[in-house]
């Protein structure tokens, strides 16, 4: 840590400048991370705009979902809305993966990355600053979606802990998809080219599952595809938690049929996995 | 007493795969002057600077900055320099208050000195009016002095400035000059690469003059000039197809020359005004029409076509100037 170490570190150089030079106290990883993440939602304040992702986008989603295709789309022991809300609110925090990821591209690209590193901050602060405003920012869309939940007649019908729980899950999740975006983050040229992996990878995926639509009426092979996709585990946690509907189906698979252990775990597992190689990449990306 | 060098670099290098940008680069540089790394485009100058400010490991080789080894105390070397990257990293969403916030509070300057430091560097590099504005709306002068500020928020002992007026207008450059030269007043440390000759004769007390990764040449502005010799006769013709004629004719009386087709120019390196008569009376003669002809002294432009064979600025003129070079390693 960088915390306790010696102050201005007595220059050797330029004695006649040192003799003025202000008593330097670099900042502890705490800190430096803090400062990171006051300045990427400055970022967020001076462009609402960036918020669109998690607000206006998934918000239409319910809207359509739930008006033009929720005729259609039978859900057993529940209405069709207070099933969609949680898997919706699952895809925004599927996709603060992709905010990491356009942050941490571009903050790469335009020269910050290496103006941080040049100073004498934990490096470490650079991730978890973008981390940390990304969960941020994930948090704005769910409060955002909970409440067009609400009124478009989404109700958590579950206890207190239990929804405290279901959002925690959320965030752990959330947690776990920022490693991934840090490695697509690294690994990436431009802003662009995140983009592009977004809609050609991250989107389909999360429409295979249970987001939208029970996995019942899938073909057999995709049903088993779709439920043991970690996000409908998730999502089904949350219904489960909440009250949105029923309790998987008892044909439904092994994940489904134990959701929240199996989220936490899935969490766990991508998490274990993600870090190593997105520090790695980023490490890598670091030294050149 | 021997006073510890502000930098010192030892036979660096540094391999991208099968590329070698940066192929044993060594220079000292005294505490309280200005060195200049000078080269063309992909020379190795960024990655050199990025060795020495801990942003890239060196292949092999060895460097201190302010006394601290580069790889072995990289948190000593961060807290004793500034650098100015190439392209004016600033924060573009951020006011110029904010990035001076930013970069001071991450440098580790007392949060009570923020306000007060930011202050006078605002004053000091006249954009006090734009403070609370954000930079997207900067002009590239702007731009560099804010970025310029905010690595001397902390006062470092030594800065690194990597081509710190490329693409300003002469009037901004002059005045960037300025405010370097006031920095090296108090006794700051400067690194500089540029690509301008006429930046590092202005600045520098040292120049080290990279090619290809190498060191092809190391001295004082002076020392570069004489060995580049005294003087040149700078001919223009005003036609093209005469250019390889005149060539000739000045090659037939006994003299060197360099050919540059594009500016139709050719140069002649020259003890005096009997030269360039007789060169003038040969043109003359032949009947080839000349746009300017005269008596140059040698800048450090000549120094580098002398080094190298081709100008620094230029594009490379015929195809067998390595195109390689060019696409070098910025990164």
């Amino acid at each position: 840590m960088t915390a306790t170490t010696s102050t201005t570190s007595s220059t050797a150089a330029a004695p006649s400048r040192a003799a003025i030079r202000p008593e330097l106290k670099p900042p502890s990883l705490l800190e430096s991370s803090l400062i990171v993440v006051r300045r990427n939602l400055i970022h967020i304040k001076r462009m609402p705009e960036m918020l669109l992702d998690v607000t206006i986008q998934p918000v239409m989603f319910v809207l359509l979902f739930a008006y033009v295709f929720g005729g259609s789309i039978a859900v057993e022991g529940s209405n069709y809305r207070e099933f969609l809300v949680p898997g919706i609110m699952a895809q925004t925090i599927a996709f603060s993966s992709f905010i990491v990821a356009i942050g941490l591209t571009n903050d790469l690209d335009k020269g910050i990355v290496d103006r941080l590193k040049s100073l004498p901050i934990h490096r470490a602060s650079i991730l978890v600053g973008r981390s940390v405003s990304s969960l941020i920012h994930s948090s704005i869309g769910i409060t955002v979606m909970a409440l067009t939940g609400l009124l478009v007649g989404w109700r958590i019908r579950g206890g207190v802990l239990d929804a405290v729980l279901a959002f925690g899950l959320m965030l752990l999740f959330g947690f776990a998809m920022i490693w991934l975006g840090i490695l697509v983050g690294s690994l990436m040229r431009s802003v662009e080219a995140v983009q592009g992996m977004m809609f050609t990878v991250m989107f389909p995926l999360t429409f295979l599952a249970n987001t939208f639509a029970p996995t019942e009426n899938m073909p057999s092979w995709l049903r088993v595809v779709a439920e043991w996709n970690p996000i409908s585990a998730l999502v089904q946690a949350c219904r489960d938690l909440w009250g949105n509907g029923l309790p998987a189906p008892a044909d439904a698979a092994w994940p489904l049929q134990h959701a929240v252990p199996v989220t936490i775990a899935w969490c766990l597992i991508m998490t274990a996995v993600f870090a190593p190689l997105a520090l790695r990449a980023f490490r890598q990306r670091s030294r050149d | 007493m021997t006073t510890t060098p502000a930098v010192e670099a030892i036979d660096l290098v540094k391999r991208f795969g099968e590329t070698t940008a940066v192929d044993g680069v060594s220079f000292t540089v005294p505490q309280g002057s200005v060195l200049g790394l000078l080269g063309p485009n992909g020379a190795g100058k960024t990655t050199t600077v990025r060795m020495l400010t801990t942003l890239s490991v060196p292949t092999s080789g060895f460097a201190r900055v302010a006394g601290y080894d580069v790889v072995e105390q990289p948190e000593e070397v961060r807290r004793s320099m500034g650098l100015t990257g190439q392209a004016a990293t600033v924060d573009e969403l951020l006011t110029a208050r904010e990035n001076l916030w930013l970069i001071g509070r991450l440098a580790g300057l007392p949060k009570r000195l923020i306000k007060p430091t930011s202050d006078e560097l605002l004053e000091r590099f006249s954009l006090t009016d734009a403070a609370d504005r954000i930079v997207k709306t900067y002009s590239g002068g702007m731009r560099r002095r804010l970025d310029l500020s905010t690595s001397l928020i902390a006062a470092p002992p030594v800065l690194f400035l990597d081509e710190p007026t490329t693409g300003l207008d002469p009037r901004s450059r002059n005045d960037l000059w300025e405010v370097l030269r006031g920095l090296v007043r108090e006794g700051t440390t400067l690194l500089l690469t540029t690509q301008y000759l006429e930046e590092a004769d202005q600045l520098c007390n040292d120049i080290v003059v990279v090619d290809k990764g190498k060191v092809i040449a190391h001295g004082t502005p002076t020392q570069l000039k004489d060995q580049a010799g005294r003087a040149s006769v700078v001919l223009t013709v005003t036609n093209h197809v005469d250019l390889s004629r005149a060539e000739e004719l000045i090659r037939s009386v006994g003299s060197e020359v360099y050919a540059e087709p594009a500016a139709r120019r050719l140069t002649v390196p020259a003890e005096g005004l009997a030269e360039m008569s007789r060169i003038g009376a040969v043109i003359d003669e032949a009947g080839i029409p000349v746009d300017d002809l005269g008596l140059q002294r040698p800048s450090l432009d000549d120094v580098f076509l002398h080094l190298t064979g081709h100008r620094a600025e230029d594009e490379p003129l015929d195809e067998s100037d390595d195109e390689t070079q060019l696409e070098g390693a910025n990164r």
